[in-house]
């Protein structure tokens, strides 16, 4: 069996594996025990397997392990702590911003990756909308959702 | 009113709930087999299509307090419907109101 070597919010930890196609999202759920990791549809159609590779949202169902090694992943859990919670978090918690919460963290990904620019102008409902796009949302907390992106913007760390 | 904002939480995913059965969503069938099997080909609304949203609420200190789920979803399709009505003469009485159905009542 091989293993592989990922970096995972910050921390080296190697996962041994048969497949190297082995999606990253089943690495970080299963073998490393990632929790913030969301498996949902299981085809990378709906957002809740979004990590940060790199700094820039991917879907962790569709990467596989083997073209994550030497890359930089962040999943919610390297965003920030309960004492010191990434601005993205503390505006979701702010506005109190989820309903079932199945995808809050993958949402935390698509703001960070995607809208989070200290030197930008806070984004517009309409791109914050636009950003969001590819999250589907089944328990209707959209516009709820949209308060925190706005709120996060240019208050650095991004 | 226990706790006002998540009153409001259960407004809103009640509505958005409703408004995407009205509008989109159905289960779609061929000779054999259920065809809507993932999210590719089952409608949802995106967030780029959610409305604005404005809720009052109205506080009844004198009324004892209940349940605030599924009550909201109700008035969602007739609202809709008498939008269409008011606009076209036309009564939609089947959901989803996709395009072809709207077409199709406007004959």
């Amino acid at each position: 069996m091989a293993r592989y070597l990922l970096s995972v919010d910050g921390a080296h930890t190697a996962v041994e594996a048969w497949d190297p196609d082995m999606p990253l999202l089943y690495a970080l759920c299963n073998g490393l025990g990632w929790h913030a990791a969301k498996f949902g549809c299981g085809l990378g159609q709906r957002g809740t397997c979004t990590e940060l590779v790199d700094n820039l949202p991917a879907r962790s169902r569709l990467l596989k392990m083997s073209d994550a090694v030497g890359r930089r992943i962040t999943t919610a859990e390297g965003l920030g702590t309960p004492d010191r919670p990434h601005p993205v978090q503390a505006a979701f918690v702010a506005e109190q911003a989820a309903q079932c919460g199945w995808l809050l963290h993958q949402r935390h990904g698509d703001v960070r990756g995607r809208l989070v620019d200290p030197h930008a102008q806070p984004p517009t409902r309409e791109q914050a909308q636009g950003a969001l796009a590819g999250n589907l949302c089944r328990c209707g907390s959209h516009d709820r959702v949209l308060k925190p992106v706005v709120r996060a913007s240019g208050q650095g760390r991004a | 009113m226990v706790n006002p904002n998540a009153v409001r939480a259960q407004v809103e995913g009640n509505f958005l709930q409703t408004l995407s059965r009205t509008l989109h969503e159905a289960t779609t069938f061929d000779r054999n087999r259920v065809t809507s099997v993932d999210w590719a080909s089952y409608p949802l609304p995106r967030f780029t299509e959610v409305p604005l949203l404005e809720i009052d609420l109205i506080a009844r200190r004198d009324q004892p307090p209940l349940g605030a789920g599924e009550a909201a979803s109700s008035p969602v399709p007739a609202a809709l419907a008498n939008a269409v009505c008011n606009a076209t003469g036309v009564r939609l009485r089947s959901v989803p109101f996709t395009r072809e159905r709207v077409k199709a009542a406007l004959g």
